[in-house]
């Protein structure tokens, strides 16, 4: 079986984000693999380890100047990883981001593309779904479970209320929510079988897109400071503070 | 200049019609559109009045089945109708069908998706906000290029206003999707007692400050108590104490109550963005310097398994 899984490399979640002159987000820092797609991987590799035979692929797309968020994904156990990266893609928007990635899966020819519900960095959560359009696959959305047979896959799709059991042929793309699958830590075999893999670095010409470059029609055009909260009085509890509670609630109407 | 078109995309819903679209709706209405309703299935009376009596003129009814996962299908079918028809804009809400179908429907459109759009106004353009970097910064956002504009909304962004108006309601053949259909084969529903998380007047939220999955009961009974909904952060949601579903924030939901109670909860910018918009904000927390404590009306600097036991005693004695 053959597994596309998409990767995004992001700037560190937990460093403070900034956006550059042109309102897009600073991404010069180093990058890490978001962790929202540790899932994906994960699951590629115990889809491929159940079924004997298989090959995972990542695909990304993004700056290429630091590999490592890459190189992680492979460390846990991924066989390669294509990253398309171009200047002229800088702040595109989540279609042009499909349509990039869509070009790459096509060469692939993939059972199953797996990706992530939304990503840490942009949180659009569109990517996926214009994906799968893209490429007239069935989407299977939202996974809390999956699971996969030589020509089928059904997943737990989590909904407001519980969970769809849902269910399609293959080939098929599929996104997983944190949770549905616990990311092994690569260890020090993996991460040093990982520095041989293969990275291939395409940019859109080498995939025959380059009328995609600066084509998307949605801008950033200004930026402001949300409203603050101001915050109220305080109580350090000396065994009083579940009284002042039942007031303060009788006193907002909620008791 | 003419009234412009808006759709709005709505799930069909056992009761009628969902808090999300009434607000979508509403805000089309404000923004002086001529507004139509698109759903599938089998409309209920309930939505074509609820259409209605928010302000919308026409209900469109695609003939796309429930038994499937509604993404590819109903974008398919929304695509076709919007070659004939020509609408401005379509605002979905942000739920997980919503987000499927927008993603669809940009492909299949070859148009940008705004999302995770928190408020918006209509120049040449229409102009989106969203929030950014845990609703610290306000973002605006324009898409500049003939078209149809596809929106999708944040639950709580807008407020639903009764406009009545005479609406019809129009059956319409979908066209189908090239896609193969994903089967909805089961349907499992949590079991939950009280109001939704969304709609809930109260949300009692805990956090990884519980210490452990049992002191849980302590948020989920003053829940019950106050005739509200239990809630948490992501923490406790990846560390398997409580579903996905009970999650606030940035990758859960946006909750707007009228009292929201913070447990042991840090108060992450990815967890205030889901909760600011409460009407009072109280918080425990054994931390005083907890950025949780910035946005509560009511903090207290204390051990919520202390607390909130001693608290569910009172309000307990009291409801009785
Ligand atoms: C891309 C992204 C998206 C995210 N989306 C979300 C989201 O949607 N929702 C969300 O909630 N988070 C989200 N997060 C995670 C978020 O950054 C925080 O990690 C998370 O909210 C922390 O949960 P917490 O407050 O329960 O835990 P912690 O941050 O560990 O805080 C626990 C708190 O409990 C207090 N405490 C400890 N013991 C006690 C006690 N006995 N009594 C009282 N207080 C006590 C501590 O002082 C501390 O403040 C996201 C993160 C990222 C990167
Ligand atoms: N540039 C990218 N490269 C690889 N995968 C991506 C990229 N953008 C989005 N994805 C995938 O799509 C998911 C949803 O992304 P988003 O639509 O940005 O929220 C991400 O979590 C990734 O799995």
């Amino acid at each position: 079986m053959h597994i596309v899984v998409c990767v995004k490399q992001i700037p560190d979640p937990s460093a403070p984000a900034a956006l550059n002159a042109d309102l897009r987000l600073d991404r010069s820092g180093k990058v890490l693999l978001d962790e929202a797609d540790t899932y994906g991987v994960e699951l590629a590799l115990q889809v491929g380890e159940a079924h004997g035979e298989s090959r995972v692929t990542l695909i990304s797309m993004g700056d290429a100047t630091d590999l490592s968020g890459l190189r992680s994904a492979l460390a846990m156990g991924a066989d390669a990883a294509i990253i398309v990266s171009d200047p002229a893609l800088s702040g595109a928007d989540s279609l042009t981001t499909a349509k990039v990635l869509a070009a790459v899966t096509n060469d692939l020819q993939p059972d199953l593309v797996i990706a992530a519900t939304e990503s840490s960095d942009g949180y659009t959560g569109t990517m996926p779904a214009q994906l799968a359009e893209l490429l007239s696959l069935p989407a299977l959305t939202f996974a809390k479970a999956v699971r996969v047979t030589a020509s089928n896959v059904s997943i737990d799709r989590q909904t407001d209320t519980g969970y769809d059991v849902v269910t399609s042929s293959l080939p098929a793309l599929v996104t997983v929510t944190a949770g549905a699958v616990e990311p092994r830590y690569a260890n020090f075999k993996g991460i040093m079988a990982a520095k041989s893999k293969r990275i291939d670095v395409l940019t859109l010409t080498d995939l025959g897109l380059s009328a995609l470059a600066g084509s998307w029609a949605q801008r950033v055009v200004s930026l402001d400071d949300a409203p603050q909260r101001q915050s109220g009085a305080t109580l350090v509890d000396d065994g009083t503070a579940a009284q002042a509670l039942v007031d303060y609630f009788v006193s907002i109407k909620v008791l | 200049m003419s009234a412009l078109t808006w759709w709005i995309i709505a799930e069909p819903n056992a009761s009628g019609m969902t808090n999300a679209t009434k607000e979508l709706i509403s805000e089309a209405v404000r923004q002086g559109g001529d507004v139509s309703v698109v759903t599938w299935g089998d409309t209920s009376a309930e939505l074509v009045d609820g259409a209605g009596r928010y302000g919308a003129r026409a209900v469109l009814q695609l003939d796309v089945s429930t038994g499937f996962v509604p993404g590819a299908p109903v974008a398919a079918a929304v695509a076709a109708l919007c070659a004939a028809r020509s609408p401005d804009v379509i605002l979905l809400p942000s739920s997980y069908d919503g987000r499927d179908i927008a993603g669809h429907l940009s492909a299949r459109l070859d148009r940008p998706v705004l999302t995770n759009v928190t408020a918006l106004s209509v120049d040449d353009d229409v102009v989106t906000q969203h929030q950014i970097f845990g609703g610290t910064k306000i973002a605006s956002a324009r898409i500049t290029s003939d078209g149809v504009a596809l929106i999708v909304v944040r639950p709580k962004s807008f407020t639903a206003v009764e406009e009545p108006r005479d609406v019809t309601l129009e059956r319409i053949d979908a066209a189908p999707s090239p896609v193969t259909p994903v089967v909805i084969t089961e349907s499992h529903l949590d079991e939950r007692t009280g109001p939704a998380l969304g709609d809930a007047d109260v949300v009692v939220a805990g956090g990884r400050g519980l210490g452990g999955v049992e002191a849980f009961a302590n948020v989920a009974t003053l829940a019950t108590l106050l005739g509200g909904a239990p809630a948490a952060s992501r923490a406790i949601v990846d560390a398997g104490w409580v579903p996905y579903a009970y999650q606030v924030g940035q990758t859960g939901q946006t909750v707007k109550p009228t009292l929201y109670v913070a447990c042991g909860i840090s108060g992450a910018t990815q967890h205030l963005v889901g909760m600011k918009g409460a009407q009072y904000i109280v918080a425990i927390n054994k931390d005083a310097a907890a950025p949780i404590f910035s946005v509560a009306d009511f903090g207290i600097v204390g051990d919520v398994n202390t607390v909130l036991p001693a608290l569910n005693a009172l309000v307990r004695s009291r409801t009785a």
